[in-house]
């Protein structure tokens, strides 16, 4: 009995870690590549919930199709908040200080608006699948956590590909270690950091449709994702996107056996625990030289 | 002598508001009064780490919590004497507890000084990019730690039953006021005394430029551990009273998201480089969210310290008292200002024994 606990859980956390990974991955190239803290984040993937919410409520669409229709609109977003980031503080020179402020306003205001327009109610969404399970002797799978793992794992393979693959993907990586020698291979550094914050936000209208078919949300609930987020992204070793996908997988088992074991309520405290632990012994993360 | 004139005018401010609130009669001036001064503590504590160091400290309401709750920790104790302790021992407890709130306020400042220093000795020595998200990783672990803690009432929160009526002063808000008022001066002081010293200009090298100045031989961890403790023990000073003046604490409340937005917006929208800004913007915002939250909402206030927040930041970096500053300056000549190079020779000059 305790056995077939354990594995339900590590799987339960595997998916879970599914969802970690799509979360992560817009901090792990705004911040791990572009070296922008953008603990913004999670306020914009709650937004990408919320989004796929009255999308929902009101036509019946899918939540994952309407979160695909909306990438745009997202990346134009990243694009814009970017480009006032840059204006304001990148071009003025390095004040780290003043862009967390930034970010931490906008995190906030965020909040603050959904919380006014919506309440602190729990939303849901409804779908075919989320009420489904498959049974594979003891080992349960529910469709409602299968499906977004799945589904993101598959957006990482691709951004992984476009990353290393495409010219852009490549001057991506390269903007955060020499803007010169960008500048050399004829690809001007402010566009392609812009890109890149626009794929970044993109990715949290996926990540929020996904967060929302997994639970019921409310405004507040961004704020637990913001240790979770930076403590895959640290113990991924910032800027390699396999390294989010283990780290997210390893804090999702982490975090499902000790809600199984020891109860639900120390679950929060287990991802900034590691997150403390990893900035203190292990900056670098767990693939890190 | 300029000092001694900071210090009596401020008192003689601190009680001229005293005085006119016991004149007024209303004890909603004093409740609202209480809010702003605590505010003014938080805003010039977050000051000295973040205003004078340069790094960001998003766990301000883990430390205001941590006051807080150490002071409900020992009021429980207070209460439970008979159950805790053997008999012998609960004569000579019965007799020091329940403790005064001055001594509550120094206990709550040794805990969150501890708790500063142990973040700051873990995460100061990466960028400081990573104590700032540690900071906020901070914040939920210990209010994990507190929601499952049953002594202290755990996720349903604990009831301070306060006495009605002190000697001398007569209702105990007013008491409670006049601690604050003390504390404020004392945050204040305290800030402006480190603005002036060796400390000071060793803190503002690491704001300027890190690399450089421990390059020049500044001892950068010693000096961000010495201010994380100092910053964080004064938070905790602002907590410990809060449980008296509540009277029902609960974790969400106590590790509140408007605690550390409004200790970060203030000094921001006040300006970060010297004692006056936090000041400054603490007494504006905290004046802006009492009126607020009594004639519009609470909701609606927090919406406006953030969007003043992010309109400060982009369009005033340095603050009101920037702004007033560059006014005077476009009269006057822009000689005498200090540049990173005379802040760093002021430094290697006060050191004991240059002179």
């Amino acid at each position: 009995m305790q056995f077939e606990l354990l594995i339900n859980a590590i799987i339960a956390g595997l998916l879970l870690g599914g969802l970690y990974a799509a979360v992560t991955v817009g901090v792990s190239i705004s911040f791990g590549i572009l070296d922008i803290v953008n603990i913004a984040h999670p306020a914009f993937i709650i937004l990408g919930s919320y989004i796929a919410y009255i999308v929902n409520q009101t036509l019946g669409v899918d939540p994952i199709l309407t979160a695909i229709i909306v990438l745009p609109a997202f990346y134009a977003l990243g694009a814009v908040v970017y480009q006032v980031y840059y204006a304001s503080f990148e071009k003025r020179g390095q004040d780290p200080l003043r862009g967390l402020a930034f970010f931490f306003g906008l995190l906030f205001v965020t909040e603050v608006m959904l919380i006014l327009v919506f309440g602190v109610d729990y939303r849901y969404v409804q779908a075919p699948y989320i009420d489904y399970t498959l049974h594979f002797g003891f080992v349960d799978l529910p469709l409602r956590m299968l499906i977004p793992c799945v589904l993101s794992l598959l957006m990482l393979l691709l951004l992984q590909l476009y990353l290393s693959r495409t010219f852009t993907g490549r001057a991506i990586m390269a903007v955060s270690q020499d803007q010169l020698a960008l500048q050399l291979m004829a690809a001007d550094p402010i566009k392609i950091k812009r890109i890149a914050f626009g794929i970044s936000i993109a990715t949290a209208s996926l990540a929020g449709a996904f967060l929302i078919v997994i639970q019921p949300l409310e405004p507040s609930v961004g704020r637990e994702y913001i240790g979770r987020v930076f403590a895959i992204c640290v113990l991924g070793g910032l800027q390699s996107l396999p390294g989010t996908v283990i780290a997210a997988m390893l804090l999702g088992i982490v975090e499902s056996i000790t809600a199984t074991f020891y109860g639900p309520s120390w679950a929060p405290a287990v991802a900034f625990g590691m997150l403390l632990l990893t900035l203190a012994f292990r900056p670098a993360g767990l693939l890190g030289r | 002598m300029r000092s001694f004139l900071f210090y009596l005018f401020s008192i003689l401010v601190g009680a001229a508001f005293f005085l006119f609130a016991r004149w007024v009669g209303n004890d909603y001036l004093f409740f609202a009064g209480y809010t702003v001064l605590q505010f003014i503590v938080l805003a010039t504590a977050w000051n000295i780490l973040g205003g004078y160091c340069g790094y960001v400290n998003f766990g301000s309401a883990a430390f205001f919590a941590a006051g807080a709750y150490s002071s409900v920790a020992l009021h429980k104790l207070a209460a439970g004497i008979d159950k805790i302790f053997p008999e012998s021992l609960a004569g000579l407890m019965n007799m020091i507890l329940p403790l005064p709130i001055p001594i509550l306020i120094v206990i709550g400042g040794i805990v969150s000084g501890v708790i500063g220093l142990g973040t700051g000795y873990l995460t100061l020595r990466l960028r400081g990019a990573f104590f700032a998200i540690a900071t906020l990783a901070l914040a939920v672990v210990l209010q994990t730690l507190i929601v499952n803690w049953d002594f202290v009432g755990g996720s349903r929160g604990a009831y301070i039953i306060r006495p009605n009526d002190i000697p001398i002063l007569g209702s105990y808000i007013q008491y409670l006021f006049l601690v604050m008022l003390v504390l404020s001066v004392i945050a204040i002081a305290t800030a402006r005394i480190i603005e002036r010293s060796r400390l000071g200009y060793g803190f503002a090298t690491i704001r300027d430029d890190e690399l450089a100045a421990e390059a020049c031989g500044v001892p950068t961890l010693r000096l961000k551990l010495i201010a994380t403790t100092i910053s964080g023990a004064l938070m905790g000073m602002a907590g410990a009273p809060f449980p008296y003046y509540i009277g029902y604490l609960e974790p969400s409340s106590a590790f509140g998201l408007a605690y550390a937005v409004n200790s970060i917006a203030m000094p921001m929208i006040g300006g970060t480089t010297s004692w006056v800004g936090p000041l400054v913007g603490a007494l504006l915002l905290g004046i802006i969210q009492q009126v607020a939250t009594v004639t519009i909402s609470s909701a609606v206030n927090l919406l406006i310290v953030g969007l003043l927040l992010v309109g400060f930041v982009i369009v005033a970096p340095k603050g009101i008292v920037g702004l007033v500053q560059d006014f005077m300056r476009a009269r006057a000549s822009d000689q005498g200002r200090p540049t990173w190079r005379s802040r760093l020779a002021i430094f290697a000059n006060m050191r004991p024994g240059a002179r």
